[in-house]
């Protein structure tokens, strides 16, 4: 085995055993279990640095190579009869995303050695936290639809036991909630996975992405295409499948809410472009329009949404609607610069919107309530937090320099570039939900942080080091981001366009 | 013609010593009266030769016994030397799948014959042999009659075991019930067999295929559907499936613990060989008629398992819905024959569901086992009685979350997950996309009652003053709350009209006995296993296949 190959397997098995570990400690030694998962967090954030190392092989997409050029490859198979094969690579469209789950994994681990929600048991959080990681590398790391899928379905237990144990008043009935729709979900992709696998005879992501849907029929490529892409939609979430979204959010404690905006929802969109698109180019071509409307349906009623809502940790909930509808918009072009716009969206959303829910946790920790009105004034009495938010929603609105410009900014060119009626008047809606967006956002920041300061504001304990600590890189990485997004970018450019060339010649 | 047959002793081995696991329960009873270790031990020495010699015998070559030579069947139609006794692989892995599960019921059955109250070990131990020769037979039978005898020698002891709870009319009215309902069933499937042999003057399955496929003339009369109808339709009251479900709820709650454990996985592992070895191996020529109606049932089945379970407030009748709906599972890939195109290849769909079957009985029995491993000689009992397993028991806990997980196709043991896709491969592959589609809105609906009693487990339970207040054995049909319980969710619940006393007591109030915690780890440790080498199941499944050939 090759170092790379070492550092595959370590990506995903790390956090498994890891979840093992921590979770079998006895309960005397809480905390140094949980001191065990951030050190696994910590290494499975080396392995995964450590995977952008080595040759990249950027420029060997030419003319009859694979669309799909992985850095790094682990191929063996699993179980024949199930087309399954355990087949693990890692790319430029994968790697973004696989280092901000190792990232906001360990951030939340970090957090979590400090402050553990009620009812405490804190080392069964980290275990969680360690299991859902385990799941969502897979899900990035993936080469084989259905390895793809087994780990897709690893991640939903251990979120739902998330949200129903450490969630808040209204816990139980969110988590169910989350896991039904999201079963729903991925019932579906199994389903649409195995139509694809079935007509094409092979689930190697590898070849099916450089087939580019050659040998399945028209109608199946839409049929599968269909199913793929609610399953994906389902997870994304997109207008109208997203009701679930807000209650697991605004229920979860502020580790889940983390974790599901920032890296979960992702799961969503990746696969619809590595999966859905990549494997039936024909079907997405079909439904590309449909995929449009509803992306842009989602960012206006996403932002109409969020300035009717009274609630802190909700508003930032439906906010992801509204983002994610950007996200999905880029993909719906079917264009370079739409996927890119696409990719560099997902990260920044997963970076900031963490962010605002480190901030809106600490703040409600604090408080004691996220409703609004009674937050007003927080800038005279804890002007770091305030600040903080205020710096957060101003990356999240989309202010250029920040890293939300990017995404929203791109998708919307890559929507009106596309040109006709539909795409132009997409476009335009979308910018409009953009300006929409900043309205909330602002409104959010006018409640917070002006006007006298409410009881509930009054004394609150002061950011702790540790706080500071957790969030350091999350600002840190919304700036840069903003300012050199090539970091992303450039990563993305030379498998998006690969990509972009099979799916629409 | 040779009167006199030459009989293959080494291919009746595991019968035959499936059937002296019977009597040497017996012997061992008589010898060692009043002691049950002793008479459970040598049941699982026997059992244990009885899977080995299937094991050895089937990695042999093929023998057969009990054959005929060739002649002529009525339409002039020449058949080859026929058998009814089979030693391929399909028998094979039967008998070692069947002894395996039995074994592990042996073990848990540990509690249910210890003490006075116990069932008395000799009766116990030669009728779960019995029953398990009938399998063995079963998976090696190739022929109507040596099959539907082996399926009843399978089930006739098994309602004598769920009658063996003491003073509990709720065993007896399970005994009841069940042996009406099979009675009737079989009654159903030996007329369709009658039929079948009356019109093609064949019994052996090869022979019938044959006959089936060769005279159109058959086609032309509606009596053949009826037949083949008949003897689906019997057949899947083996394996509880609608409409012919009825009874699995009231025998599974009924009988003893390890026996409702029997029941969900022995019990419908030979359902499921009897459909697979009649409806393909002998009536494939008519899956277009056969085709429907597996698909309608498996539709129907796991439909109405799937909501009916999601009613359930007592623990055993649970897990009975849910096999219910899982037995829709299990046939669903044979309603692939629904559709012209899903005929084309039989072996696919037939793998599939044996390899979900062996799947589904590695998870029930873990269920089963956890649940006995928590509630010992007692009953089934209310699903609020498992409030606060997780603390006193963790590791039973965890199984038994394994286990309901695996049964809701999800991680994170891999089988269940590894069983489900299975399933919905074998519907794509065989382009019965709609049906994918129904299996897997279902897995849905099983999934809230799977996690309504996961979450149970964790959740704190109520004081042991409230908790014990049902454990009066006898009596009063509905036992009142406890004056001044804020909570008592024991008694709370009234049993439903009709039905008898239930005997209640608190969970998990005595440690796990050795054997039953024995059984549970190897099952665990099976479960886990399979989930990461799902292959192995699945060329067990391919092996299965022999019966096609």
């Amino acid at each position: 085995m090759t170092v790379g190959q070492v550092l595959l397997v370590g990506a995903v098995a790390l956090p498994a055993v890891g979840a093992l570990a921590v979770a079998g400690m006895p309960a005397r030694l809480d905390r140094a279990a949980r001191i065990l998962g951030t050190v696994i967090a910590g290494a499975v954030l080396a392995v995964t640095a450590g995977l952008a190392l080595g040759e990249r092989t950027w420029f060997a997409y030419l003319d009859g190579s694979p669309v799909v050029r992985p850095w790094h490859e682990v191929d063996v198979v699993w179980a024949e009869s199930l087309d399954l094969a355990f087949h693990l690579g890692v790319d430029g469209i994968s790697w973004p995303l696989v280092a901000l789950t190792a990232l906001l994994t360990l951030l939340c681990c970090l957090y979590s050695l400090w402050t553990v929600p009620a009812p405490g048991r804190g080392r069964l959080l980290v275990a969680l936290l360690l299991a859902i990681e385990c799941g969502i590398l897979g899900v990035f790391l993936s080469l084989d639809l259905v390895l793809f899928f087994v780990f897709f379905e690893v991640v939903l237990l251990p979120m739902y036991a998330v949200i129903a144990v450490w969630g808040g008043l209204d816990r139980r009935h969110a988590a169910v909630k989350f896991v039904l729709y999201t079963l729903a979900g991925s019932v579906l992709l199994v389903v649409g996975i195995f139509t694809v696998v079935a007509a094409a005879g092979t689930s190697d992501l590898v070849v099916l992405s450089t087939q580019a849907g050659a040998g399945i029929s028209h109608g199946t490529q839409v049929a599968a295409f269909v199913l793929l892409a609610l399953a994906f939609a389902v997870k994304s979430p997109l207008w109208p499948l997203h009701t679930w979204l807000p209650d697991a959010h605004t229920e979860a404690p502020t580790v889940g809410s983390v974790i599901l905006a920032g890296v979960l929802l992702k799961m969503g969109t990746y696969g619809l472009i590595r999966v859905a698109v990549g494997t039936v180019p024909d079907g997405a071509r079909q439904l590309a329009p449909v995929l449009g409307v509803l992306a842009v349906a989602a960012i206006l009623v996403g932002s109409l949404v969020c300035l009717a809502q009274t609630e802190l940790k909700r508003l930032i909930a439906y906010s992801s609607v509204g983002h994610m509808g950007f996200v999905l918009l880029g993909i719906a072009t079917l264009s370079a610069t739409g996927l890119q716009a696409a990719l560099i969206g997902n990260i920044a959303h997963g970076v900031i919107t963490g962010l605002l829910f480190f901030l809106a946790g600490a703040i409600k920790d604090r408080a004691h309530t996220g409703v609004l009105t009674s937050l007003g004034g927080l800038r005279d009495t804890s002007p770091l937090l305030a600040g903080l938010l205020g710096y957060a929603a101003i990356a999240s609105l989309g202010l250029p320099g920040l890293a939300g410009f990017w995404g929203e900014a791109f998708a919307v060119y890559a929507a009106i570039d596309r040109g006709g009626a539909l795409w132009t008047t997409a476009g335009v809606l979308a910018a409009v939900g953009g300006a929409l967006t900043a309205a909330y956002l602002l409104r959010l920041l006018r409640t917070v942080t002006h006007g006298p300061a409410a009881p509930a504001v009054t004394g609150l304990p002061r950011v702790t080091t540790v706080e500071l600590i957790t969030w350091a890189p999350l600002v840190v990485l919304a700036l840069l981001l903003g300012v050199v997004p090539g970091i992303v970018l450039d990563t993305t450019i030379a498998p998006v366009n690969a990509l972009i060339e099979a799916v629409a010649p | 013609m040779n009167l006199v047959q030459s009989i293959d002793h080494v291919a009746l081995l595991p019968a035959y010593l499936a059937a002296a696991t019977a009597l040497l329960a017996f012997l061992v009873d008589l010898i060692v009266p009043g002691r049950p270790i002793p008479v459970l031990a040598a049941a699982a020495v026997g059992t244990a030769a009885t899977g080995v010699a299937a094991w050895v015998i089937g990695a042999g070559p093929d023998r057969a016994t009990f054959c005929i030579g060739g002649g002529t069947l009525p339409g002039e139609i020449a058949v080859e030397r026929s058998c009814s006794f089979s030693a391929d692989g399909t028998g094979a892995v039967i008998a070692v799948v069947l002894c395996g599960l039995t074994l592990l019921v042996l073990a848990l059955s540990v509690p249910a014959v210890s003490g006075p109250t116990g069932i008395p070990a000799g009766e116990y131990c030669f009728l779960l042999a019995a029953s398990l020769t009938g399998g063995v037979v079963l998976g090696y039978a190739r022929d109507l009659i040596t099959l539907l005898v082996a399926l009843e020698t399978l089930t006739l002891p098994l309602y004598v075991l769920t009658g063996l709870r003491r003073r509990s009319l709720a065993s007896a009215e399970g005994a009841v019930t069940f042996l009406v309902v099979s009675v009737v069933s079989t009654a159903v499937t030996l007329m369709g067999v009658a039929l079948l042999y009356a019109l093609t003057g064949a019994v052996h399955l090869d022979r019938l295929a044959v006959a089936l496929e060769a005279r159109d003339d058959l086609r032309q009369i509606p009596l053949t559907a009826v037949a083949a109808v008949m003897v689906v339709a019997g057949l899947a009251f083996k394996i509880a499936a609608v409409p012919f479900h009825a009874w699995a709820p009231t025998a599974y709650d009924g009988a003893p613990l390890p026996v409702a454990a029997y029941l969900s996985t022995a019990s419908k592992l030979g359902g499921v060989v009897a459909i697979l070895l009649v409806v393909i191996g002998g009536l494939w020529p008519w899956l277009n008629v056969t085709g429907p109606v597996l698909a309608g049932v498996a539709v129907l089945t796991m439909t109405v398992g799937n909501l009916v379970a999601l009613q359930q407030r007592r623990m055993v009748r649970l897990l009975a819905w849910s096999s219910v709906a899982q037995a829709g599972y299990l046939i669903a890939p044979l309603g692939a024959f629904a559709t012209a195109a899903g005929r084309e290849d039989p072996r696919t769909a037939v793998a599939a569901t044996v390899a979900y079957t062996i799947f589904f009985v590695l998870l029930e029995v873990a269920a089963f086992g956890a649940v006995i491993a928590a509630r010992g000689a007692a009953d089934g009992g209310w699903l609020t009685d498992y409030r606060g397993i997780a603390r006193r028991h963790p590791w039973v806990a965890t199984v038994l979350v394994l286990a309901l997980a695996g049964l809701a196709g999800l991680p994170p043991g891999l089988a269940g997950l590894f069983a489900k896709i299975t399933v919905i491969r074998a519907l794509l592959v065989n382009q019965a996309g709609w049906l994918a589609v129904i299996v897997a809105l279902n897995a849905v609906i099983g999934l809230v009652y799977y996690l309504r009693v996961g979450v149970l487990l964790f959740q704190r339970a109520p004081d042991q003053a409230t908790a014990t207040v049902g454990a009066s054995t006898t009596g009063d049909a509905t036992p009142a709350p406890a004056p001044g319980a804020g909570e008592a969710p024991t008694p709370a619940r009234p049993a439903p009209a009709g039905q008898a006393p239930w005997r209640s007591r608190a969970v998990g109030s005595d440690a796990v006995a050795w054997p039953v915690g024995a059984a549970l780890a190897a099952i665990t440790l099976v479960g886990v296993g399979v989930g990461f080498a799902p292959q192995t199941v699945l060329d067990a499944a391919g092996t299965a296949l022999a019966f096609l050939s």
